[in-house]
């Protein structure tokens, strides 16, 4: 009897929302590290490669990049209501907490204690992102055109201050056709 | 905060995230230019450290929008600008992600997956620009911003402690 049918691991709706909902929760400073615990080390759900290459889709895809994987592995392992289930976990409980923090900081915002820490905090979260942008960078192939591309967005959108649609619009087909050509 | 108009707010993120490839910092710029520069919603130093609260929060990075929405227009803001972020995940990420379990190896994957990648880092860069500008003042700010970066590049230390350090320095009074 063949067995060529690869194995189709199932997950319950409910370990779906459980398991995205202790990620999202624990994941202080960005959802990733804390994503790949759960997945591949904790609940064995992907393997370390299947998870860079459904992390480095969630990438490129629109939206938040934790949040694609979430729900694509939700419909690997449970269809429909187990993306649904995987999303909400993920989504639910982060958008309470923040919601507590905006009225925390509507009450004592103004207070020149919280504002100074949080002028403090606001230098190192701008570092933060510059920081993981820069790892970004270091993977881009060492040729010029991916450069220019960058050195195009980054001027369009932070220099000219031209709407973020228009420079998508433009640059990503022209990005696109460039990456096919090359292939040819 | 009563004159909002909650169904443009809407359209404007739903618009937003169909496009943010690479993630929440993407379009960052332009929801500072929505929020900030055109709409005055918020001001500059409000922007940053709501972004920087949503850093503080548990959960993933694009939260800052949900916080934005909050402090606009409270649980009607937060429904108008964070539902629209689960739109593209729960349609063009379920359909690519079939579509590539499908076909891994179709040239047009691997044009996008080498074309893209290069505009979402230009437009983080952006952003990093738009938060700096609002919350470096003078060099201390700088020199922070350099000590920081180079933990995150030599390190694998967990960023909360890093937001720690930087709310002590605030609260000494030394930035």
């Amino acid at each position: 009897m063949k067995q060529t049918e690869t194995r189709k691991p199932r997950a319950s709706r409910l370990t779906l929302f459980l398991t995205f909902s202790r990620i999202s929760l624990s994941a202080f400073g960005g959802a990733l590290f804390w994503a790949r615990r759960g997945l591949v080390e904790q609940q064995r759900w992907l393997t370390d490669r299947e998870f860079v290459e459904l992390l480095t889709l969630g990438q490129l895809l629109p939206g938040p990049n934790v949040l694609n994987l979430a729900v694509m592995v939700g419909y690997r392992f449970a269809g429909w209501t187990g993306a649904a289930a995987a999303g909400a976990g993920f989504l639910g409980w982060p958008c309470l907490v923040v919601v507590a923090m905006g009225v925390f900081y509507q009450y004592y915002g103004a207070l020149p204690l919280v504002h100074r820490a949080l002028a403090g905090m606001s230098i190192v979260a701008a570092a933060l992102l510059l920081g993981t942008v820069i790892k970004l960078a270091m993977v881009l192939p060492r040729e010029w055109r991916p450069w220019v591309f960058a050195a195009l967005a980054f001027v369009g959108v932070g220099v000219m201050r031209w709407p973020l649609l228009w420079i998508i619009g433009t640059l990503a087909p022209v990005a696109i056709f460039a990456a096919w050509r090359e292939k040819a | 905060m009563g004159r909002v108009d909650l169904v443009a707010l809407f359209l404007h993120f739903l618009v937003l995230w169909f496009v943010a490839i690479g993630g929440p910092s993407t379009i960052l710029p332009e929801v500072h230019r929505y929020v900030v520069d055109v709409n005055h919603f918020l001001t500059n130093t409000e922007f940053a450290e709501i972004y920087t609260l949503a850093q503080v929060a548990p959960g993933p990075n694009a939260m800052y929008v949900t916080l934005i929405g909050w402090y606009i227009a409270g649980w009607a803001g937060v429904a108008a600008t964070t539902i629209p972020l689960m739109i593209p995940a729960t349609t063009l990420t379920l359909f690519v992600g079939h579509l590539n379990d499908r076909y891994p190896h179709a040239p047009i994957a691997r044009a996008i997956r080498r074309g893209l990648p290069p505009i979402a880092i230009g437009l983080s860069l952006a952003s990093v620009m738009i938060l700096m500008r609002a919350v470096n003042h003078d060099w201390r700010g700088y020199l922070i911003t350099l000590i920081t970066v180079a933990v995150v590049l030599r390190t694998s230390w967990n960023p909360l402690w890093l937001l720690a350090g930087g709310a002590l320095l605030g609260v000494l009074g030394l930035v």
